[in-house]
């Protein structure tokens, strides 16, 4: 579904992504980790076009590489950004609302903001509050809701369980999941290697701007070299 | 000082009050998008002036149409000013953006005295905005109601925009994060042109009436006004639509009372909204209404 070759990102002098190849088949949750800088929030700001970048991107078939973010949008890619991002002078109606920016079919987004409203309650019933006063677990629920809203066929995500609780990363797991089994092909970046490599199909590990591993899931729980550097283990 | 007199000075100032309000939105609002301080801005009034000026001098179309016309050309104009100008220089360094808008604003007034003429001229004002009307002993020029009254309408349908619309939406939305409003689909040059055309349209309403309450036209005419209604975004709170339009208000009205209560002071007139200028930075630098600095979560 997604295809990148080649992908280089620079800031400046900073060389931050160095030629990745990789893909993400349809139907797949398909994570990437590694530390802190190694280029997996570039990579995905790159395939939205937020970023400055060179190589090939071609979602279902078709270049995406040089299209404004909105027609990337359009297309069927969506992003969780790092950090949330909600609209927090927004309510939550609004946020949602906006997430459905693209689309035109108001009671295809009526229905999807009660679709999302049943994902996740809390939202409901806080619809008309700023996005600001939410806390940071039910921020991650609506950036996530926004990010459904414009109906994506792919669906980024940067770090959704950062600054969360462990109880609350459990949860945000579970909603991967359960986006996943309604037809939402996943790309999830995480600091949490050791929960989203239970739940990848397939995964690549980032140093540096390169991929230095990848392999499904499970070969990667068992790979010393990645428990070593990545889940703290033995 | 008797109530009635008072009370005439007080419409006074409300009715420059408005003007101020509705040149500070244009202000407040492309600074909220785009983090500039749009100093051309001062200059669009000008432009908006002579375009009615011209419109029933030179091509004799009935004053209504004038001002219409000069609406929606000043609008492009200010787009205009920002496809050439800002856009390019987007992602230069903030100085960089603040420069060439203080360029625009030095070409924009050369422009006037070259090809409009340093002559001032006089700007033609209609018979219905300077009829009197009285309320027992306060008298009131037509146009002292007929500004307040258009710059209400349009602050709330401004508001209205803002809050109630789709591209209102946008709008908040870009003012406070443009990658997260990208990635929702919003074509960001679009709602940045629209904010610029929305705060160009309401200066040219401005710097219409701005000229049938001061009927005399030249093209520095912008100059104070501009800087005066930056100062109004400033004072409300930068970035703060309601901040502006209260911003204006307290301005026009403190100049007119400080006028009236200490004629001594008259020659300071322009001075006081420097003043304001100097005390709120010193004690309030966000402005009344202006934004926490720290609400990251």
């Amino acid at each position: 579904m997604l295809e990148i070759k080649d992908l280089n990102v620079r800031y400046g002098g900073i060389h931050a992504v160095r030629g990745i190849d990789m893909s993400v088949p349809q139907g797949s949750i398909i994570t990437l980790i590694g530390a802190n800088g190694a280029g997996k929030s570039s990579t995905l700001r790159a395939i939205c076009n937020l970023v400055k970048k060179s190589g090939t991107i071609s979602f279902m078939g078709e270049d995406i590489s040089r299209l404004p973010t909105r027609e990337i949008v359009k297309r069927g890619v969506s992003m969780v950004p790092e950090g949330r991002r909600v609209f927090a002078d927004l309510t939550i109606y609004e946020n949602l609302v906006l997430g459905a920016y693209t689309r035109k079919d108001e009671s295809g987004i009526k229905n999807d903001i009660e679709w999302v409203y049943s994902l996740f309650p809390r939202l409901k019933e806080r619809e008309k509050q700023l996005a600001g006063t939410l806390s940071g677990g039910e921020q991650q629920m609506l950036a996530v809701g926004r990010a459904l809203m414009s109906r994506p066929k792919l669906l980024m995500m940067d770090e959704p369980s950062l600054g969360l609780a462990p109880l609350l990363v459990r949860d945000v797991f579970k909603i991967i999941q359960k986006i996943h089994e309604e037809g939402v092909t996943i790309l999830l970046i995480e600091q949490n290697a050791r929960m989203a490599l239970k739940v990848a199909d397939y995964a690549y590990v980032l140093e540096t701007g390169a991929i230095a591993l990848s392999g499904s899931g499970q070969e990667l729980l068992q790979n010393q070299e990645v428990t070593r550097a990545y889940l703290g283990g033995v | 000082m008797t109530f009635e007199l008072f009370l005439q000075h007080l419409i006074n100032g409300i009715s420059l009050g408005s003007l101020y309000a509705l040149i500070a939105i244009g202000y407040t609002m492309v600074y909220g998008i785009v983090r500039l301080i749009n100093f051309a801005h001062g200059d669009i009034i000008m432009l908006a002036a002579y375009f009615v000026f011209f419109g029933v001098g030179l091509f004799h179309m009935p004053w209504w149409l004038s001002a219409l016309l000069s609406i929606v050309l000043t609008a492009l104009v200010g787009m205009g000013i920002e496809k050439a100008a800002y856009k390019p220089l987007r992602d230069a360094p903030r100085i960089s953006i603040l420069i060439s808008a203080i360029g625009v604003s030095f070409f924009l007034e050369n422009f006037g005295i070259v090809v409009f003429g340093g002559r001032p001229q006089a700007f033609y004002s209609p018979k219905v905005f300077q009829g009197v009307i009285k309320l027992g002993n306060v008298s009131i020029i037509n146009l002292g109601i007929i500004i307040p009254v258009i710059t209400i309408i349009l602050l709330m349908g401004l508001v209205y925009i803002v809050n109630n619309t789709r591209t209102g939406m946008a709008m908040r939305a870009c003012s406070k994060d443009i990658d997260t409003a990208k990635l929702m689909g919003i074509d960001v040059d679009r709602i940045i042109s629209f904010t610029f055309g929305l705060g160009s349209a309401l200066a040219a309403v401005g710097g219409i009436m701005w000229g049938l309450k001061y009927p005399q036209l030249h093209p520095l005419i912008g100059i104070m006004p501009g800087l005066k209604c930056f100062i109004a975004a400033v004072v409300g709170g930068i970035g703060n639509i309601p901040g502006a339009m209260l911003g204006g208000f307290i301005l026009g009205i403190g100049e007119i009372l400080l006028v009236a209560f200490l004629p001594g002071l008259s020659g300071y007139r322009d001075a006081f909204a420097f003043i304001i200028l100097i005390l709120i930075l010193l004690f309030r630098p966000t402005g009344i209404l202006g934004e926490k600095v720290a609400e990251k979560v």
